[in-house]
């Protein structure tokens, strides 16, 4: 046994800078955290294998409810487009809309669920009434496809811009409604579209699994 | 070990004739917390990252009425998929026969062995599947079988409507069942 003993230092860190630092990063992160608008619509949109990251640029985006009721919107930056749109309805239908309904369907996350005939009532809802306000939904049944009309003004308010089409329908919407959506987009000359979907893994074994596996590119 | 030392030494040495210290030691130890502010970042970091959803393309064929224009679908090499109510899947190869002697019922997780035998017994160039959801499916059951289709790798598939023939089949093979 050596006489001599290794004089012993602390080996015990000074850990408050460390749990500076971590709150720091912790704050930083919670306040850039964008947290969506809350969603006027409930909806739960099926899960799918994609991996294709949403277009955010001038969406235009046609959402379906449980009950198939049939939405449509656009992203909140296209304000410019939503005049147009909105003044092109005006003209076609001769709604008579004042300017401050047109301006309260061109603020961001507005959102129309209406037939024609009740569209200028419902551009007169407050935010607040707008959330108790249960919508009948665009109609889009054979006879009278009112979408059409909403996606032909929307083709050509971004007649010079990419438009990203986006479908967002809950799980739980029937086929007729998604049938309706189509034939809208059909109509149109629309023939490329984009579902919102809940990412979902890849099964195993599957063909697509061993596709991913050795990195193949996909349309 | 993190320390917030605020006491005077924590009396842990025993001086020559002095009684047992009863100072207790106010060292905090400051790990536990410095895990769950990491554990807290690591949830912030991802719930940004993952709120984007993602989308899938569907690509609609041009509506014509010209024979000429219309793909050509060797009978054979086609696969049928019929979506009914309550996730129940109907199918049959190539024609329907007049009978519905090969109009089968099944349901999701079966229908991938099907699509696959059908895929491997076919020639690449004729397969494709068909997909005509009944009135009583869901969007789910749609996206679903779209979904099969990348992930089982077809390459040609086409959404149609629903032959009203092929709709009474459906409507009898489901009492049949017992399907509501």
């Amino acid at each position: 046994m050596p006489k001599v003993k290794l004089p012993r230092k602390s080996t015990s860190v000074d850990m408050t800078a460390m749990c500076d630092v971590a709150f720091l990063l912790l704050s930083f992160f919670i306040l850039t955290t964008k947290f969506k608008p809350a969603d006027e619509l409930a909806v739960v949109t099926p899960k799918s294998v994609s991996t294709k990251a949403v277009d955010a640029k001038n969406v235009v985006q046609v959402t379906m409810d449980k009950e198939g009721k049939v939405f449509f919107s656009l992203g909140d930056e296209s304000e410019s487009e939503k005049q147009d749109i909105i003044d092109m309805i005006d003209q076609s239908k001769t709604l008579g809309l004042s300017a401050q309904e047109k301006a309260s369907f061109a603020r961001t996350g507005s959102y129309v669920g209406v037939p024609f005939t009740m569209l200028k009532s419902f551009l007169q809802l407050t935010p607040d009434q707008l959330k108790k306000y249960k919508a009948p939904g665009i109609p889009i049944d054979t006879a009278n496809n009112e979408l059409v009309i909403w996606m032909n003004a929307a083709t050509r308010a971004f007649a010079n811009k990419k438009m990203s089409l986006l479908v967002k329908g809950d799980n739980n919407a029937k086929y007729p409604s998604f049938k309706g959506v189509i034939d809208a987009f059909k109509k149109n000359e629309i023939f490329k579209f984009s579902m919102i979907t809940d990412p979902e893994g890849v099964p195993e074994g599957t063909a697509l699994a061993t596709k991913r596996e050795s990195g193949a590119k996909e349309e | 070990m993190a320390e917030m030392d605020t006491s005077s030494g924590g009396g842990h040495k025993k001086g020559p004739g002095v009684k047992k210290s009863k100072k207790l030691s106010t060292r905090v130890d400051l790990t536990p917390m410095v895990d769950l502010g990491f554990l807290l970042i690591t949830f912030f970091i991802f719930t940004t990252t993952m709120s984007q959803p993602t989308a899938m393309k569907l690509f609609l064929p041009k509506d014509t009425d010209k024979p000429e224009e219309q793909n050509k679908v060797k009978a054979s090499g086609a696969l049928t998929i019929m979506l009914g109510k309550k996730d129940g899947v109907f199918y049959y190869e190539g024609e329907l026969l007049p009978d519905g002697s090969n109009f089968k019922y099944t349901n999701f997780k079966d229908i991938r062995t099907e699509i696959i035998n059908k895929k491997k017994a076919t020639n690449p160039e004729d397969f494709v599947v068909v997909i005509k959801p009944g009135p009583e499916a869901t969007y789910k059951n749609t996206v679903d079988m779209l979904d099969e289709m990348t992930i089982n790798d077809v390459k040609r598939y086409a959404m149609v409507d629903i032959f009203p023939t092929e709709l009474d089949l459906m409507a009898a093979t489901e009492k049949n069942a017992g399907v509501q």
